[in-house]
Parts: structure tokens; C-alpha cells; sequence
């Protein structure tokens, strides 16, 4: 809860954040600026967990611990997105989206 | 262990033993071990069949049922009359013969003798059934192997025409699959449960509305496998690249359930349905009859022409059915008979031929009655048998159905009638044809000599030589079995 | 009376059949000739031992020949349709059986001189045994469905024997020939059948030809277009008679069935099997006679006047000696077919029905002489063409004595067989219609006058010069030649109306003085121009092919019918119905059905371009998808 700013605001700056990460996503071509886009998805997610959770139920704790939850999942997939992504580069020597188009049909 | 089970447990115990058999040498033992086992108890079926028939007169003998699924009230339920009877025994020669004729078998025999009998199960099967489920069941049973006979051990296109084969003949299950679900859910019309057992929903009266709107599609959902124009297309693709004991059992014996089919499900089940939209079906079978014919004159590849003349053929089983009479039901059920063992010997004889000459063109082949003439000489035969020659099974069937279609007198029937007579002079054409092209004439260089027959060819060829004979010159004996058998089912249809 | 061993008379053949067809590579040549003639004298035998039985030792009831039959059911149509298998016997099946086995008889033994050497000896006898077998079935039937089943066996085999010579192209397609216009004539024969059985309730000769039965009283209960139905069922299977007896039009094969051996065009085309047609409308002649008041009948003998004549006319300029034979044979089946046609019932008004008979006996016996000479002749002479001939009666004694003898016979001279009969035929039109009349004289006119130029042309004319110098044929030959040749002469004076009338009651036949001396006098005309014209090379000839100009050219061609019957087959059915039925089923039937599946692949083809490979597209597409089900969301629960 913080004093002279509601709710609106944050959520509002969560939802630009989010959409610049899904833009982000959308037009990134390195694979990493990708990556880097997914981990602002995930910010604004955890935002607005912790936000909604002070704001709207301010005696629980179950959104701040999902935020937790979700930091921690992140940072396991983000391991392996890199790890994925370090094997990529050995195989093509790439990390361009272009490039990597071969899983389809 | 029943009697009726029997036919489906011994295919499954061959194919066990041929899991165990190593090489074409021992493979084709053991089939040959387990086809005649069937043969002996198809034989034994038959005596058996007319022993109980003098003390036991309900529609099927030898009957057995145990509950497989209770929730949709499904049932193993076998039994048999003298139509499944006389079918029986068909399968049992036409698969004996074609282990015979696949006595060379080098590919993969073991896979290829397997598959066989796979399908022989499903034929058995389905002619033993009376629940309409498990013969649902053993139709895709029959209709699966085809597609791996086809596609694995086939010559030319044959993955295209064994996909086309399968797909068509798959397409038509789902329709009928609609059909029978849609019997099933109207089987309690009367205020019992829902069954799946034919001779329950006999006893129903399904209303109206239900036999008009799923008559047609249980009808096409077996027609097609009876090769009913305009859906034959996939007969003469598929047989043209199926290896030759393969198109034996398919012609002579798969295209038979949709006879079987069409008579035990659709006419007998849904008599109201069968004489309303009788008329439609009339026209389209009569089509086929002298349709397939004409479409057999221009043919020049052996199997095509086979193919054609089997749409012309089955399109007189179709079309007598549609007689809803008597006599032309004996005559379909007889056609259906005569036109497996002939056709099996067709394809048996075009298997040897081709073997022998590696080519199938009749404008390329000639003089084999000089070079091959055992082979010759039955084909000769075979074909009189197929133009319908007094003396062989093809004559007593046709006279059956032109007598019995000729029961309605008004025009249309009539009509339909003689456009399928002429059909005869057409066949006619077509036999002389072949035989005037390929066997008689003079003898091409590159024919000269050609490796005589040998014996299993000579057993297989006369599996199917005798029968069509017998039929053709007692035939007594057989239709008036047929006929005590198909009493119970022409009531339902005069009620 | 029992007859019921005469069901031996056709199964000997059978047997003989069975034996030399399945064993014709390990029986020898000459083991099989003798088999073959042993077995068809058993055969002979019975009939004529079955004809003194049923003629002299069966009493008569009310002065009517009995007919007796003995069957068994074959197959069941219905409650009351079946079809029997037996034998029937009655004056004109009696008959048909001693001319059948006689003349099977006879060119067995011929046979065995004829084809000597031939490498398919045996098959040869196996088929004939066959053909005998299935024409004694034919004869011997019950029913309208056992005359069918053996008619068909018979088409059968002259099928085979027409293509004996199976290595040779025409002989390949005359069988085929035969056999595809035979049976498409046998269409309509079946559809007669099945017509009569639904209509009547039966098949049975006994019951369909009782005059006094159901079924000839009550014909005109059903009708079709304004004829009874009975009446449509009578011409449907006149048109399957037609087609075996080689009627106009269904004629074209018989010239062409000249490709099989000699001896079968004797015993086949000429003296069995080709009168089969005249037999089946006499089998059934009392429903030709009384339904309609004899519609069906008219037709006969029309038909059967205009082929007489037809035939006549074509075998006057027909070269081959076969051809010429063939069409004779065609021309006096016509007459058969006339005589039958004028017939009535009862005693005297039968004649016709009389006549026929008679003439189809003594013709049987004639005519497979001239064909027998004609094997003998081109026996020796390598050839069938009458230019390669001449002069033979120096080289061939027996055989021009016996020829020039059927050659007066089927001139109608007397006293030779073929006066009687003929006389019979004429009296029987003359008083039916003038016209059929004046036909059946031009007839016998042009009869005479084509026999004696063939006669003149072969045995007497220029003195050609042989490559091997022909000789008389070996005695198996020449002893059939000399018995028909004996059976020609005294046939004649068989008092034939005290055994076969259309009423089965005998009659006493007298001869017409008037209307026979005609006959006898165009005969004499006929064979005196033909013995003007040919018996030396004269320019005759030649200039009457000039005066007819056109006419000979068509009638050389045989007024173009092959070419009309080719048209029609090979143009307009081939081209015009089969060959667009394979493009329609290859094009727009498996087109079709190809099309829902290359359809499918197509469409799949085309979906799968969304797969792009690029996850941002996926994610685009999940994204959207989120956001339209929030907006839908969202519109739904707004409230």
C-alpha cells in the first residue's frame, strides 16, 4: 500500500510493461532481446501479484508467495532457455529467430 | 469350445504358429496346416448344419452368447443359418487355394501368410456374428490387412491404390458405422433395452422414420465393399496392384460381406426402409451391372478387366437383393458363391499367367493355349463360367435372379430388369475377347516356352474348379438350402 | 412305357467327352477315333432301337402318338416355378434324336480319315462328343429352361469347334462371332422364357402346348402394346431360334462358321445345330398356332420365306465352296422355317408342320453329304476356293457319284429325297399365301441352278492343273459319303405323315400332280442353265455378272451386312457407348472420388503454411486468440 498512489496507476504501469515485453517477443529477432522480453512478461505478472495482493487482501500472503513462486520458476526456465540457447549457438552458430526455423510442418 | 468359435480360434492359433515358423518352407506349412483345419471343419459345419437343421427350425443355429460390454448391452453372440453356412465354407476353399497359390511366396512370407489369415479371421467373424457390434468389429478386421497385403506385397502404384482402397472402404464404415449406432438407438422402439443382436431388432418395429433415414446409409456402408457404382472405383485400382492371393480373397471373398452385409443388416432390419428407397438403389446397381460390363470391354490389362467384370457381377447381387423376393434372394446369395470361386480362379489364373509372362496387356500376351495349356484351358472355362454357361455356377445364380426379378410386373422393374439381362450378351464380349486375344492365336516368339504348371497351382485351381462345377450342375441341393434359410428374412419384408 | 434309358442316348457322348477331354494327352490318336464312334454307335442304336419301341410297340390313344417324358426337379425358382431336367419323348424329338446320332455318327467316322494327323486328334473327338451331347439334351427336353441350358451348351460347342484352328486369326474371330450373335439372339430367347414361366406358372412343354390347357385358352388375359404377352414371349424366342438357325438377320455368322473343320460344318452348320430354331418352333408349335390366332406364326414364315430367298440369291455368287454351302443351308432353313409358318393343326391343314420336318430330316441327310464331298473334295485339293477345281469326277469317282446325288436331292428331282419334302413345302404354301408361294419356287429355281454351277464348277469344267494330283479319299471317308449318299435317295419314300404331324395324329399325305410338276420343272430349268453355263468355261457367266452390274455386287458382298453389323458394333457401340463409359469412370467417377482425396492433401498443403517455423507466429496467433476470447469475455459478462 502506498500512499497517494492507487491501484489503477500501478496496474496501468504493469500493462505497459507487460505489452512491451510482448512486443518485445513479437519483434525481437536475437533469441536473448526474446528472452530478455519473456522476463519483463514475467515482471509485470509479479507485480501485479504482489500489487493485487496489497491492495485487494491486504491480511494474506498467498500473492506475494506466488511471486516468489514465479521469480523462482523463472529464473529455472530462463536456465534453460540460455542452456537451449547455448546449444543452438554450438549447432549453428546462431541466435538469430531466422535461423531457426526448422521445427515446422 | 463351440463349434462357431472354433473358426475364429483356429486362425488365431495359426497365426500364433506362424509367429513361430521360420522361412517361406515352414510358413507356408503351417497356413496350408491351419487353412485345412478350417476347410475339414467348414465341411464338418456344413453336415452339422443339416443335422441340427432337421430337429431345430429357428433362424439360427447354433447359437452362443456372452455379455462383452454390459454398459451398451454388447455381446459376443454368434450363430449361423444356411446362407452364413454356404459363405463359411466359400472362405475356407478361397483361402486354402490362395495359400496355394502363394506357394512361391519369397517376400517376407511369414508377415505376408499372417496377414492372410488375419483377414480370413475377420471374414469368419463377421459371417459368424449376430450382434451388430462384433460384426462391425471383424469387418475392420478384414478390411485392415488389406491395406499392409496391398501396399507391402503389391506390384506397381501400390501404395497409391492401397491408401485409395482402404480409405474408400474406410469411408464407407464410418457411414455404416452411423447406420448401425442408429439401429442400435432406435431398438428399443418397443420398449425394450437397446440391443445390438440382429434378431432382437427383428422382432422391433423401428419406426418409420428411422428405417428411411438409416436404410441408405447402412445400405452404401456395405455396398461399397460390394462395389457398388458409383462407388467401385477403388476394385479395379486395388486388385490391379494386390499381389494374386490377395485379390483372390478380396474378389472372392471380402466384397461378399457387402452382400452379406446388405441382406442380414439393412433388408432384414430395415424392411420398411429397404422398400422405400428400393427404387434408388435400383437404378443405381443396374447401372452397375451393365455398367461394369461395358466398362470391362475397353479394359486391356487382365486384372482391370476382372475388376470391371466383378462390378458387373456383385451389381447382380446388389440388384437382386433389391428384388425383395424370394428367388432373387436364393439368386443373390448364389452369384455370390459362383462369382467368388470364379473370380478367385480368375485372379489365381491371372497370377500365374503374369508370373510366367511378366505382363498382364492382352495385346502383348497370345498363343497361351499352345504354350501354358492347363492354365489356358481353365481359363477357357472360368470364362464360360462367368458368361453364365448352363453346367456352371454363374448360370443357376443368374437364372435365380432374373426369374425372381422378373416377379414385379411394372415398368420400371421390368425395365431395370432386362437392361440387366442384356448384361450377358456384353459378358460375353468381354470373355471372348480375352480368350480370343490372349489364348487363342498364334504363339509370340517370347512365349515359347514357358515353365509348365505345377502341382500346388493345379491343387488351387481345382479348389475352385470343382465347386463352381458342382454348383453349376446340381444345384438343387444348395439353393434349396439357401432358399429354407431365407424364408424367415422374406417375411420380415412381405410384413 | 418306359423310356427312361434314352437318358443314355445323350449321356454316352458325355461320357466319351469326359474320357477323351480329360485324358487327350495319353490317349492315342487311334484309340480315341474308335472310342468316339464306338460310343456314338451305342448312341445310334438306342435311338433307333427307341424309335421301333415308341412307333410300333406303343399303342396309339384315340390314333394319337403319346408323348411320355420322364424328370426330375433340377432347381427351384419358386413354389411352382422350377426347372426339370428329363427326356421327353414324342414323334419329332424321335426323330431329331436318329438324325442327330446318324449324322454324329457318320462324320465321326469320316472324321477319323479327315483329320488324321492333325495334332488335336483327340481334342477334335472330345469336342464332338460334346456337341453330340448337348444337342441330344436339346432335343430330349422337357422345358423351355432344359432346351435353353443344352442351346447354350451347343453354342458352346461350335464355339470350340469353330475354333478348332485357334492358331489362325479368322477362325478366332468367326467363333467369336458365332458365339456373340448366337447369344445375343439367346437374350431375347431367355427373356421369352422368363416371360412364359411368369405368365403361365410353368415351363413345361406338356402343359404349355395342351390345346385344350389353361394356358393356349386363356392367352389373351395379360396384354402388352396390344399383343398378348404370350404373343411377345412366342417372338422373343422365335428371335433365339432365329439366332441358331441363322435367320435374316441374325445370319452372319453361319458364312463364317465355315472356318471350322469340314466335318463340323457338316454336322453342326449344316444337319443339327443350325436347325435347332426349326425344332424349338415346332416344340412349341401348338402355342404358335393358337395364341393370337397365330401372330407370332406369320412371322415365322415370313421371316423364314424372305431368308430362303435372301440366302438364294447370295449363294448364287459366292466363290467358296463352303459359302456356298453355307448360305444353301441358311436358305432352306428358311424354307424349314415357311413351311412352318404356313402350317395349320389339324390333319390335313398340318402339312406344313409335316413338311417342315421332313424336309429338315432329308435336308440333314443331304446336305451333310454335300458338306462331307466338299471335305472330301478340299481333302485332296488343298483348298475351298472353286477357281483351284475342276475336272475332279476324273480323280474322285465316289465322291462326284454321291455329290451329283445330293445335288439332285436338294434340287428337288425326283425320286430323290429332297422331292418329297420340298413338294410338301409348296403344297402347304400354295395354300396358305401365293406369294409365299411364288418365293418358295424362285427358291427352289435358284436351288437348283447355284447347286449345279457349284456341282459343274468342282467335278466337270476346265481341266486345271494340280500341284499334287488329287485322289480319292481313304475309306472312312467315302463310306459316310456313299451311306448318305443311299439314305438321299430312299429318304424320301418314308411315309413321314404317319409319324410326324403337328397333331401327332398320322395322316395320308398324296402327292399334288400339278404344283409338283412345277416344282419338279423350275427345278429341271435351274439345273439346265447351270449346266449350260458351267459345264464347260463359257462367257455366260461373265456377262450375266455384267447385265445384273450392282445387284451382283451386293449380292457378291452379301448385301453388306457384316459391314453393317461391324458398323454398328465396332463404331457405334464400341466408340460411342464403351469407349465413353471408361473415359466417364476414369474421368469423372475415380476422378471424383480421387478428388476428395488429392482434395485433402490439397487443403492440407495449404493449411500447413501456417506452421511457419517462427514461434513469434505461434505466440502472435496465441496472443490474438487470448485477446478475442478476453473481448468475448468481456462483452458477455459486462453486465
Amino acid at each position: 500500500m502506498i500512499l497517494g498512489v492507487s491501484i489503477y496507476e500501478i496496474l496501468s504501469l504493469t500493462t505497459i510493461l507487460f505489452f512491451i515485453g510482448i512486443y518485445g517477443f513479437f519483434t525481437r529477432k536475437n533469441l536473448i532481446s526474446v528472452l530478455m522480453s519473456i522476463e519483463l512478461i514475467l515482471n509485470a505478472t509479479v507485480i501485479n501479484f504482489v500489487v493485487i495482493n496489497k491492495y485487494m487482501f491486504p491480511e494474506k500472503l498467498e500473492g506475494a508467495i506466488f511471486g516468489i513462486f514465479i521469480i523462482a520458476v523463472a529464473a529455472a526456465e530462463t536456465a534453460l532457455a540460455i542452456a537451449i540457447i547455448i546449444n543452438l549457438y554450438r549447432q549453428i552458430t546462431s541466435v538469430e529467430v531466422d535461423d531457426t526455423t526448422t521445427l515446422k510442418y | 469350445m463351440d463349434i462357431l468359435s472354433l473358426f475364429v480360434v483356429v486362425p488365431v492359433i495359426t497365426i500364433l504358429a506362424l509367429f513361430l515358423a521360420k522361412g517361406l518352407k515352414q510358413s507356408r506349412i503351417v497356413a496350408m496346416a491351419g487353412s485345412l483345419v478350417q476347410l475339414a471343419m467348414a465341411f464338418h459345419l456344413v453336415y452339422a448344419y443339416v443335422k441340427e437343421r432337421a430337429i431345430n427350425d429357428d433362424i439360427m443355429v447354433f447359437m452362443r452368447d456372452v455379455v462383452w460390454y454390459e454398459d451398451f448391452n454388447i455381446h459376443y453372440a454368434i450363430g449361423v443359418d444356411g446362407i452364413s453356412v454356404a459363405l463359411i465354407t466359400l472362405t475356407a476353399i478361397v483361402v486354402l487355394a490362395g495359400v496355394f497359390i502363394s506357394w512361391m511366396m519369397e517376400d517376407l512370407p511369414k508377415e505376408f501368410f499372417v496377414s492372410l489369415i488375419v483377414l480370413a479371421t475377420g471374414v469368419y467373424g463377421f459371417f459368424i456374428s449376430i450382434d451388430l457390434f462384433t460384426m462391425f468389429v471383424f469387418y475392420e478386421i478384414a478390411v485392415i490387412p488389406m491395406y499392409l497385403l496391398i501396399g507391402i506385397w503389391g506390384t506397381g502404384p501400390k501404395e497409391h491404390a492401397a491408401m485409395k482402397l482402404t480409405l474408400m472402404l474406410m469411408g464407407a464404415s464410418a457411414v455404416l458405422l452411423v447406420g448401425i449406432l442408429g439401429i442400435y438407438l432406435n431398438s428399443n422402439a418397443d420398449g425394450g433395452p437397446l440391443t445390438f443382436n440382429i434378431l432382437e431388432i427383428a422382432q422391433v418395429n423401428i419406426p418409420f422414420a428411422a428405417q428411411q433415414l438409416f436404410f441408405p446409409l447402412t445400405f452404401i456402408g456395405f455396398a461399397v465393399l460390394g462395389a457398388l457404382f458409383p462407388f467401385h472405383t477403388w476394385s479395379p485400382d486395388g486388385h490391379a496392384s494386390a499381389p494374386t492371393a490377395v485379390s483372390m480373397l478380396h474378389a472372392g471373398v471380402l466384397m461378399k460381406l457387402g452382400g452379406y452385409g446388405v441382406f442380414r443388416v439393412a433388408m432384414f432390419l430395415l424392411p420398411e426402409g429397404a422398400m422405400d428407397w428400393s427404387w434408388f438403389f435400383i437404378i443405381l446397381s443396374a447401372t452397375g451391372v451393365i455398367y461394369g460390363a461395358l466398362g470391362a470391354v475397353r479394359q486391356t490389362d487382365l486384372k482391370y478387366i476382372n475388376a470391371y467384370s466383378s462390378v458387373s457381377h456383385l451389381g447382380m447381387v446388389l440388384f437382386a437383393l433389391l428384388m425383395l423376393n424370394k428367388t432373387a434372394w436364393t439368386g443373390a446369395i448364389l452369384q455370390s458363391l459362383s462369382h467368388g470361386f470364379m473370380t478367385a480362379l480368375f485372379f489365381a489364373l491371372i497370377g500365374m499367367i503374369y508370373g510366367r509372362t511378366k505382363t498382364r496387356d492382352i495385346y502383348k500376351l497370345g498363343g497361351l493355349l499352345k504354350v501354358i495349356p492347363f492354365i489356358s484351358v481353365v481359363y477357357v472355362i472360368a470364362g464360360m463360367a462367368s458368361l453364365g454357361l448352363p453346367g456352371f455356377s454363374g448360370f443357376t445364380a443368374e437364372m435365380n435372379i432374373f426369374v425372381g426379378a422378373f416377379q414385379h410386373t411394372d415398368m420400371f422393374h421390368r425395365v431395370a430388369t432386362i437392361v440387366s439381362i442384356s448384361a450377358i450378351v456384353v459378358t460375353a464380349v468381354y470373355i471372348l475377347r480375352v480368350i480370343g486375344l490372349m489364348l487363342m492365336g498364334p504363339v509370340k516368339s517370347e512365349f515359347k516356352d514357358l515353365p509348365k504348371v505345377r502341382w500346388y497351382e493345379v491343387t488351387g485351381i481345382l479348389l475352385l474348379l470343382i465347386p463352381i462345377t458342382a454348383l453349376g450342375v446340381a444345384p438343387l441341393w444348395i439353393s434349396d438350402l439357401i432358399m429354407e434359410s431365407i424364408k424367415p428374412f422374406i417375411q420380415g419384408v412381405i410384413q | 412305357m418306359n423310356f427312361s434309358y434314352t437318358i443314355l442316348i445323350p449321356l454316352i457322348p458325355f461320357v466319351v467327352f469326359l474320357i477323351l477331354g480329360l485324358n487327350h494327352k495319353r490317349i492315342k490318336p487311334a484309340v480315341s477315333g474308335y472310342i468316339g464312334v464306338f460310343g456314338l454307335m451305342a448312341s445310334a442304336f438306342l435311338s433307333y432301337f427307341t424309335a421301333y419301341k415308341y412307333f410300333f410297340t406303343v399303342p396309339k390313344i384315340d390314333g394319337i402318338y403319346q408323348q411320355i417324358t420322364h424328370k426330375t426337379v433340377w432347381m427351384n425358382f419358386t413354389d411352382t416355378l422350377h426347372i426339370d431336367m428329363g427326356v421327353l419323348i414324342d414323334p419329332i424329338s424321335i426323330m431329331m434324336l436318329i438324325v442327330v446320332t446318324t449324322i454324329s455318327l457318320l462324320v465321326h467316322i469320316y472324321s477319323r480319315g479327315y483329320m488324321k494327323g492333325d495334332p488335336g486328334y483327340t481334342k477334335f473327338f472330345a469336342f464332338l462328343g460334346l456337341f453330340t451331347f448337348s444337342m441330344l439334351g436339346l432335343v430330349l427336353a422337357t422345358n423351355l429352361f432344359q432346351i435353353y441350358i443344352f442351346w447354350e451348351l451347343v453354342g458352346v460347342s461350335s464355339f470350340l469347334l469353330i475354333g478348332y484352328y485357334y492358331t489362325k486369326p479368322s477362325a478366332i474371330i468367326a467363333a467369336k462371332k458365332a458365339f456373340i450373335v448366337t447369344r445375343f439372339a439367346d437374350l431375347f430367347f431367355l427373356i421369352g422364357i422368363i416371360t412364359i414361366g411368369f405368365y403361365t406358372g410353368t415351363f413345361d412343354f406338356e402343359t404349355l402346348n395342351d390345346p385344350t390347357g389353361e394356358v393356349i385358352t386363356n392367352w389373351a388375359s395379360t396384354s402388352f402394346m396390344g399383343l398378348s404377352v404370350l404373343t411377345w414371349a412366342l417372338i422373343l424366342i422365335f428371335i433365339g431360334g432365329a439366332g441358331k438357325s441363322a435367320m435374316f438377320p441374325l445370319h452372319i455368322w453361319l458364312p463364317d462358321a465355315m472356318e471350322g473343320p469340314t466335318p463340323v460344318s457338316a454336322l453342326i452348320h449344316a444337319a443339327t445345330m443350325v436347325v435347332a430354331g426349326v425344332y424349338l418352333v415346332a416344340r412349341l408349335f401348338p402355342m404358335y398356332y393358337f395364341i393370337e390366332d397365330g401372330f407370332a406364326l406369320n412371322i415365322v414364315a415370313y421371316v423364314g420365306g424372305f431368308s430362303s430367298l435372301f440366302a438364294a440369291i447370295i449363294a448364287i455368287t459366292q466363290k467358296d465352296i463352303k459359302r456356298v454351302l453355307a448360305f444353301s443351308t441358311m436358305s432352306q432353313i428358311g424354307y424349314m422355317m415357311m413351311a412352318l409358318g404356313v402350317s395349320g393343326y389339324d390333319g390335313h391343314e398340318g402339312v406344313g408342320y409335316m413338311a417342315s420336318m421332313f424336309h429338315l430330316f432329308t435336308h440333314s441327310m443331304f446336305k451333310a453329304l454335300l458338306f462331307l464331298g466338299a471335305g472330301s473334295v478340299i481333302h485332296a485339293v488343298h483348298s475351298n476356293m472353286m477357281g483351284d477345281m475342276g475336272n475332279l469326277k476324273k480323280y474322285m469317282p465316289i465322291t462326284n457319284i454321291t455329290f451329283l446325288i445330293a445335288a439332285f436331292a436338294i434340287a428337288g428331282v425326283p425320286p430323290f429325297a429332297g422331292f418329297w419334302s420340298k413338294d410338301e413345302i409348296l403344297v402347304a404354301a400354295f395354300e396358305y399365301s401365293k406369294p409365299l408361294y411364288a418365293v418358295g419356287l424362285i427358291v427352289a429355281g435358284l436351288t437348283a441352278f447355284y447347286m449345279f454351277r457349284l456341282y459343274f464348277s468342282i467335278f466337270h469344267g476346265k481341266k486345271t492343273a494340280y500341284k499334287h494330283t488329287p485322289h480319292e479319299a481313304p475309306a472312312s471317308m467315302t463310306f459316310p459319303l456313299l451311306f448318305l449318299a443311299v439314305m438321299s435317295v430312299v429318304a424320301g419314300f418314308i411315309p413321314f405323315s404317319n409319324f410326324v404331324t403337328a397333331n401327332k395324329e398320322p395322316f395320308e399325305a398324296h402327292l399334288n400332280y400339278p404344283l409338283a410338276a412345277i416344282a419338279v420343272a423350275t427345278g429341271l430349268i435351274g439345273i439346265i442353265l447351270a449346266y449350260v453355263f458351267y459345264k464347260n468355261p463359257t462367257e455366260y457367266p461373265a456377262k450375266c455378272r455384267k447385265a445384273f452390274g450392282s445387284f451382283y455386287k451386293w449380292a457378291y458382298a452379301k448385301f453388306y451386312m457384316d459391314e453393317l453389323y461391324f458398323f454398328v458394333t465396332r463404331k457405334i457401340i464400341f466408340n460411342c457407348v464403351s469407349q465413353p463409359i471408361a473415359w466417364f469412370d476414369k474421368n469423372v467417377i475415380d476422378a471424383f472420388m480421387e478428388g476428395i482425396g488429392s482434395g485433402t492433401l490439397k487443403a492440407s498443403e495449404k493449411t500447413k503454411k501456417m506452421q511457419s517455423g517462427y514461434f513469434q507466429d505461434y505466440a502472435m496467433a496465441f496472443v490474438g486468440g487470448v485477446v478475442v476470447i478476453s473481448i468475448v469475455l468481456i462483452y458477455i459478462f459486462k453486465n
